[in-house]
């Protein structure tokens, strides 16, 4: 026998179930309720750096794209830094620039995509230098526990080549599941595989 | 610069992503392995939150989209605390919950259960925890309704509960159940969770001591987000 440690433990996860709309979406859902719903707006209207869109699918095991996801995103703005007190450089943050919205998938196609600014690099650990992200959560029906992913930009090949966290994967060939396809200018495609050929790599944070 | 980290994630005690009894997390689930991450700055910051964001309502189920008058069913609060695995209140963070009406059917175009929608629920709030991580809604029992998975399947009364935490990493989507449903047990959403116990952390009890008399039963549901390590080099105020 041993002293009792006096730690909690996390609540357990329960899926976000299909209609996830209601409550984080509700416009989505069929129903106007809230003056303001949140997260619509990731960047604001003044934040300095490259205006781009993101668009993608997220598709199961058979290939289907899934129509009942809530995806959200916190990301650092253009300057790489977060707006939150824990980042040494908050107080520098871009004026209006929220770093976190949430979409939900089209119920008929399963389309999904936000707009925001470009953010730069952040800091990693022991110095090294984390290439552009976007911090990516997924919740849907059938997910038990909201999924964790990052995704990067093509054209950082050189932050990219040297990113701490991209350099974890042990198989290479899955890299490319974390980086977006440009189709435009500004505007980036990004889906995201939940299982099977081309398994998306989700993060254990 | 290296941040003081959260705690890892019990994956052992979290529900697994695939769950055969609940046929949806079949297509749905990661087979690779998640990749473990040590955090950094992308890990250990998330949004915050303010009143600015909420209406006066945004909290009150009972009034927050009554048209004609109250909804129909059982009158009750639902309050606890947010807090961390350090067993440390988290104050100012947002809570948002959705719901079934009392007869268990959501107001969502993609739901085709027969139940009735009550013209005066919406089914949805929010609120912000106080600075002892407090929060508290008021609403209606929510109904227990029938799914397609087996072709018998019925969830329990349950609310859907969404936490957000100090850190993008404590996120957490959850569900909480009533003390006493004999439905929480049959559940194959509930049973994807392996234990017992914690299962039991889902239900929320009846506490008579919150009821209002002559107004609303009161049930208690305390929320419990990763923890975080303090440094053993660096006094840190808000780790110890």
């Amino acid at each position: 026998m041993a002293q009792p440690l006096d730690y909690l433990q996390e609540t357990p996860s329960q899926t976000a179930g299909p209609y996830v709309h209601i409550g984080l979406a509700p416009g989505a859902a069929g129903f106007s309720i809230f003056e303001r719903e949140l997260g619509w707006d990731i960047a604001g209207p003044d934040a300095p750096g490259e205006r781009i869109r993101i668009e993608g699918l997220v598709l199961d095991g058979t290939g289907a794209p899934v129509k009942d996801v809530l995806l959200e995103v916190w990301q650092a703005d253009a300057a790489g830094i977060y707006p939150h007190p824990e980042d040494p450089r908050h107080a520098q943050v871009a004026q209006g620039f929220r770093g976190w919205g949430r979409v939900i998938t089209d119920f008929d196609s399963g389309a999904w995509g936000f707009d925001t600014v470009k953010p730069g690099p952040v800091p990693g650990r022991m110095g090294r230098v984390q290439a552009p992200h976007l911090n990516l959560w997924i919740v849907a029906r059938g997910i038990n526990v909201g999924l964790s992913t990052r995704m990067y930009f093509p054209e950082d090949e050189a932050l990219l080549a040297a990113d701490p966290v991209l350099s974890l994967i042990e198989q290479r060939h899955r890299v490319p599941t974390l980086v977006a396809r440009k189709k435009a200018a500004g505007t980036y495609r990004f889906d995201i595989r939940l299982q099977g050929d081309g398994e998306t790599v989700f993060l254990d944070v | 610069m290296t941040p003081a980290e959260y705690f890892q994630r019990d994956r052992e005690m979290q529900p697994p992503a695939y769950h055969p009894g609940y046929k949806t997390s079949v297509p749905r689930s990661p087979r690779q392995a998640l990749l473990s991450l040590e955090q950094s700055i992308s890990e250990i910051t998330g949004p915050t939150f303010g009143h600015g964001d909420l209406g006066p309502l945004d909290h009150d189920l009972i009034k927050n989209y009554a048209k004609t008058g109250d909804p129909v069913g059982e009158r009750i609060i639902v309050h606890g605390r947010v807090l961390d695995e350090n067993d440390r209140p988290v104050p100012e963070t947002l809570v948002e919950v959705w719901q079934a009406n009392a007869g268990g059917r959501y107001r969502h175009k993609k739901d085709t259960y027969l139940a009735p929608i009550d013209p005066n629920f919406g089914g949805c709030g929010r609120t912000i925890t106080d600075e002892n991580g407090y929060y508290y809604f008021r609403t209606i029992k929510p109904g227990a309704y029938p799914w397609r998975n087996y072709v018998n399947s019925w969830r329990p009364a349950h609310i859907h509960v969404s936490v957000f935490g100090r850190a993008f990493c404590q996120r957490l989507i959850t569900q909480l159940y009533f003390e006493g449903d004999p439905l929480i047990a049959k559940c194959p959403i509930v049973n994807t969770i392996p234990g017992l116990a914690d299962i039991g952390r889902l239900v929320a009890p009846l506490d008579i001591n919150a009821a209002i008399p002559f107004d609303s039963l009161a049930y208690k549901f305390d929320i419990v987000l990763r923890g975080r390590r303090s440094t053993l080099f660096e006094n840190r105020l808000e780790g110890n």
